[in-house]
């Protein structure tokens, strides 16, 4: 992504902003993007009206930090890219640098929660709990609703990756599906709505996983006691990536039980709220099964590892324009490739390409999602 | 200690010019309008008629002239408490605290003293607009030689006057102009109190409040609004701003790895940046956050109500600020 | 020469051969003292700024004579000569331009800021004007504390544009304190010529508009200055009160060691010069029988003595320890009781 066109802006100069609030958007060549300001304050000066185009790193706002009659810092906000993210130095409180070398904490493993994300001695304190005192630093972790414990996420995300190619008889489907109405009823559908309601690809992709799993109930649960236990609920668990690293996949409770338009507001909470580090415990805790989509990007295909105790996971590549046979005619289409791993021990791939199936055919009536 | 009496700052004021009169001889006031119209303030209300012309003397419009007559006097044996209507008017009278009050005891080798006691009103929050509004306490903070305090409750008030005259020492004193008609319950008995301490009004684990004069109260509404958010501030009253008590605020700060500074003066060059760069100096390896300050907009004060409360510091400003800075917002 | 009231001089009727030595003396002491200041500046060992006395010695030594020990002095940056004239150690006084601790303000002020309690010496003061109000504070608490002592404050005719001056004249008369003020009128503010900075420059009319009694004197005359100064002390300890005087004089020197003197003509300072408050004093005493040449040759050798001594009391100073820099900010805290 090289830059975009400013469609529409949420706050006006003079309004206050806050932390993880989205202030604009900008139409880009991999659709729209929110720009989310990771200051509080007042937005003061726009430096680029809507339609009006710039490239990634350009300053589109100026934000004014709140101190009523004083004013401290001026931050801009500029158009976002992933791409073009250039490392930046750890931001460390000086005392949370003195309490990591007094507790031998590795500050590239501790997320911060402080002013602007700067890593606080209760940071440091969480980290050094969680990786000192595992099962403890776990309930705290669910007792905290603020921030989130890289370095317990990774070596659990580790240990669980480890326990699962280890003790997981792993099988693969992987089908390619044409979302072109998909995407086309996406683009009439955002066309009439604000802005601020316009739904992600991610959205109908989650929603018509859930209705496949409704029909294909035997990999929607989990493994204990050496037996699969279907689970009556489909909770889907959603991978987020978060910044500096790491991941999360907190669950949409009860996805099928959720409009499209529901299914996008709990998104876009869910991942405002992964990136203020705000989780509740049954998110983290109560997938039923998950979906790693890798969204924007030019990955084919993704080949996922189950997250134990679940029994399956899907993997969805970007959507990709591909000539495609289409009622016998070379179409221009866009495509995903969508890879099924399942526990071999609850089921098999002739189920998964069933839920292969019902998938293909729930994306190809979005409107009915 | 007798049962505690409500009064306001203003009567403090003046029960302490009226204490100190009658304990020493040597003390007088002086100054604009002190006698007869018994003070621009009101605080010297009826103490000509107690202690006569002399000692409660009014002066001609001549700043300069009057503060020079105060250190003069003090030099000659006297305890004369200068009273200046409002911190601008000062201006008038900088030269001879800057130049003569806080030098000679040092360039005359230790010779002679100037214990002398200059009181000022000061701040805005009054509708003076630009002339008469202004927190230039700083000025002379910054001046070694001179001691500057801010009584910022009525207990202080009633008490800093005779500490001050005690002093061999220059003491400018700073009332701030919104504080006058405060009331609070003090011990009926209420008498001298150090002038040397910061005080801590609140405490607090989670964040140091470092303010004085006519902030204080604002401050302390702030916290106690953040502690029905769960937020626990501790409130830091400097009390003396030279010299700054370096123990209280740094020690505050160790405990609460935060601090927000909240100065009715100008930023640029302001107390809060002295007090900024102590924290920085002292307990940098404390922090948890940036030391923050809250000050009063970079204008001359001006006189429509809504414009004057945009320019100070204000409660709400404190409880954004503290959100802001302990990440709650 | 006679003063705006119309009175002339008396004094030198009863004029003593004592009180002629004591006033030659005192004038040949402020005189070498001040040469072998500037051959020391040259030397530099004695730095910053001096301004000399050198030609308006007449005025500190015969006011001087009419002030009593229990009355207090305040002075102006030039101020070697009230030092000297008050009684203050030639040698403290070197000292502290020399910048030693044995120095009168323990090498601190330097030579603007010669300061002595046990002479009631409350320094020289380097703002112009401002130790005008000083001195009205100073008779204010005598004033008030019963004490029939004058404070005698000099100034130059500079400090008459100062608001201080106005303020300080104002507050005397209204308040009826007894300050002597003494306005040294050297005709030049530092370069600036009096009559191209005052609109009055008359400075006595000034004290009469404050109601100030006052008077002219011919500064370069030791014996005019102490009758004048007599007078008025006489008025201010009979019926309390402030009382001006305004002495005409000259400065043979320049400003300070850094002046190129391009605002007035040699040929002036040459003028002043055989008016000079010495040569003429002498000629007078010499005439009248008072003091002979041998005399005055032993005072010559007593100065030079003293003045030697002074300066080797200066060479053998200390320099105050640097860890001593802060002391006397403030009050210590064992000096406070109040």
């Amino acid at each position: 992504m090289e830059g975009g066109t400013v469609v529409e802006w949420l706050k006006q100069p003079g309004d206050e902003v806050h932390h993880g609030e989205i202030i604009a958007v900008v139409e880009t060549d991999k659709g729209a993007i929110e720009i989310e300001v990771f200051e509080d304050g007042i937005l003061k000066d726009i430096a680029a009206a809507v339609g009006e185009y710039r490239d990634v790193g350009d300053v589109i706002a100026q934000i004014e930090g709140v101190a009523g009659a004083g004013v401290t810092s001026s931050e801009s906000v500029a158009v976002g890219g992933s791409d073009t993210s250039t490392p930046r130095r750890i931001r460390v409180s000086p005392a949370a640098r003195r309490r990591a070398k007094d507790l031998d904490v590795d500050l590239d493993i501790v997320s911060g929660t402080g002013v602007a994300g700067a890593i606080t001695i209760s940071d440091v304190e969480r980290t050094a709990g969680a990786t000192g005192q595992g099962a403890e630093a776990e309930a705290k972790l669910e007792n905290r609703a603020a921030g989130i414990d890289l370095v317990r996420m990774r070596s659990a995300i580790g240990a669980a990756m480890t326990r699962s190619k280890r003790e997981i008889p792993h099988y693969y489907v992987s089908a390619t599906i044409d979302v072109t109405r998909m995407t086309s009823w996406l683009a009439t559908f955002n066309e009439e709505v604000p802005v601020a309601e316009r739904i992600l690809p991610a959205v109908p992709l989650i929603k018509a996983v859930a209705r496949a799993l409704d029909q294909v109930p035997q990999i929607n649960g989990t493994w204990a006691d050496d037996a699969f236990q279907a689970s009556k609920e489909i909770n889907i668990g959603v991978v987020i990536a978060l910044r500096g690293g790491g991941l999360v996949a907190p669950a949409i409770l009860n996805t099928n039980e959720l409009s499209v338009a529901e299914l996008m507001a709990k998104l876009r909470d869910l991942s405002g709220r992964v990136r203020q580090g705000h989780m509740r415990g049954s998110e983290l805790t109560g997938s039923t099964f998950t979906i790693s989509n890798v969204g924007e990007g030019n990955v084919e295909a993704i080949l996922p590892i189950i997250y134990p105790p679940q029994v399956a996971i899907l993997g969805i590549g970007s959507i990709n324009v591909r000539p495609w046979v289409v009622d016998g005619e070379v179409r221009r289409r866009q495509l995903i490739t969508a890879t099924l791993a399942g526990d071999h021990r609850a089921s098999d791939g002739r189920i998964g390409a069933r839920f292969l199936g019902a998938l293909d055919k729930l994306l190809q009536e979005p409107e009915a999602l | 200690m007798n049962g505690p009496v409500e009064m306001t700052y203003r009567e403090a004021v003046r029960q302490a010019l009226q204490d100190a009169l009658r304990r020493d001889d040597r003390v007088f006031l002086m100054g604009e309008d002190v006698g007869r119209y018994g003070g621009a303030y009101a605080c010297s209300k009826g103490l000509q008629e107690e202690f006569g012309e002399d000692r409660v003397r009014d002066t001609p419009l001549a700043e300069s002239g009057f503060t020079g007559a105060g250190i003069g006097a003090a030099l000659g044996g006297m305890r004369p408490i200068v009273e200046i209507m409002t911190v601008n008017f000062s201006l008038l009278a900088i030269d001879q605290i800057v130049n003569n009050a806080a030098t000679i005891r040092h360039m005359s080798g230790g010779q002679f003293s100037v214990p002398l006691v200059i009181r000022m009103a000061t701040g805005g929050g009054l509708q003076l607009a630009a002339q008469h509004s202004h927190s230039l306490e700083v000025w002379y903070a910054h001046v070694p030689g001179v001691r500057v305090v801010s009584p910022a409750t009525v207990a202080d008030a009633r008490g800093m006057l005779w500490t001050a005259l005690e002093c061999p020492d220059p003491v400018i004193m700073f009332e701030p102009a919104t504080l006058y008609n405060m009331k609070e319950a003090i011990p009926a008995d209420a008498g001298a109190v150090d002038i040397d301490r910061a005080k801590v009004r609140r405490e607090g684990t989670d964040i140091s409040l470092i303010t004085y004069g006519g902030c204080l109260p604002k401050v302390t509404m702030a916290a106690e609004h953040l502690a029905s958010r769960g937020i626990l501030c501790e409130v830091v009253d400097l009390r003396s701003l030279r010299p700054l008590d370096d123990e209280v605020i740094v020690g505050s700060v160790v405990k609460t790895h935060r601090a927000l500074i909240i100065d009715e003066g100008w930023r640029s060059g302001s107390l809060a940046a002295e007090i900024s760069s102590r924290i920085m100096e002292q307990a940098f390896y404390e922090l948890d956050a940036p030391v923050e300050r809250l000050c009063s907009a970079e204008v001359p004060i001006p006189y429509a109500r809504h414009l004057e409360e945009a320019a100070l510091p204000q409660t709400e400003d404190v409880i954004q600020s503290v959100l802001k800075i302990v990440g709650a917002s | 020469m006679t003063g705006p009231d119309g009175k002339a001089p008396n004094f030198d009727d009863t004029l003593t051969r004592e009180h002629a030595r004591v006033l030659v003396a005192k004038m040949v002491l402020i005189r070498r003292f001040e040469e072998k200041c500037a051959e020391l500046y040259s030397t530099g060992l004695i730095r910053g700024f001096l301004h000399l006395y050198v030609g308006e010695e007449a005025n500190a030594v015969g006011v001087m004579e009419a002030l009593g020990p229990a009355d207090a002095i305040v002075a102006t940056y030039r101020e070697h000569g009230h030092a000297l004239a008050r009684g203050v150690s030639a040698g403290a006084i070197m000292a502290e331009m020399f910048g030693k601790v044995e120095g009168t303000s323990r090498g601190r002020g330097g030579s603007m800021h010669i300061f002595d309690a046990a002479t009631k010496f409350y320094g020289g003061n380097a703002i112009v004007g401002g130790g005008l109000p000083l001195a009205v504070g100073l008779a204010l608490a005598d004033k008030m504390q019963g004490h029939n002592n004058i404070t005698c404050c000099f100034f130059g005719e500079g400090a008459a544009a100062e608001g201080e001056f106005h303020e300080s004249l104002n507050l005397a008369a209204l308040w009826k304190l007894p300050v002597l003020f003494v306005c040294e009128n050297n005709l030049y503010a530092m370069g600036t010529a009096l009559e191209r900075s005052e609109s009055q420059t008359e400075i006595y009319r000034h004290a009469q508009s404050y109601n100030v009694p006052s008077e002219v004197v011919d500064g370069m005359d030791v014996l005019a200055v102490e009758a004048a100064a007599r007078r008025a002390c006489d008025k201010i300890r009979k019926e309390g009160g402030p009382y001006f005087l305004e002495n005409k004089t000259y400065r043979f020197r320049a400003h300070s060691m850094f002046d190129a003197e391009l605002y007035r003509e040699k040929t002036e300072v040459e003028e002043w010069k055989t008016r000079g408050p010495i040569v003429s004093f002498l000629d007078k005493v010499k005439s009248e029988g008072l003091l002979a040449d041998h005399d005055i040759e032993n005072i010559e050798q007593e100065v030079a003595a003293e003045v030697a001594e002074a300066v080797s009391f200066a060479e053998r100073g200390e320099f105050e320890p640097i860890g001593d820099l802060a002391r006397d900010v403030y009050t210590p805290e064992a000096e406070a009781a109040p």
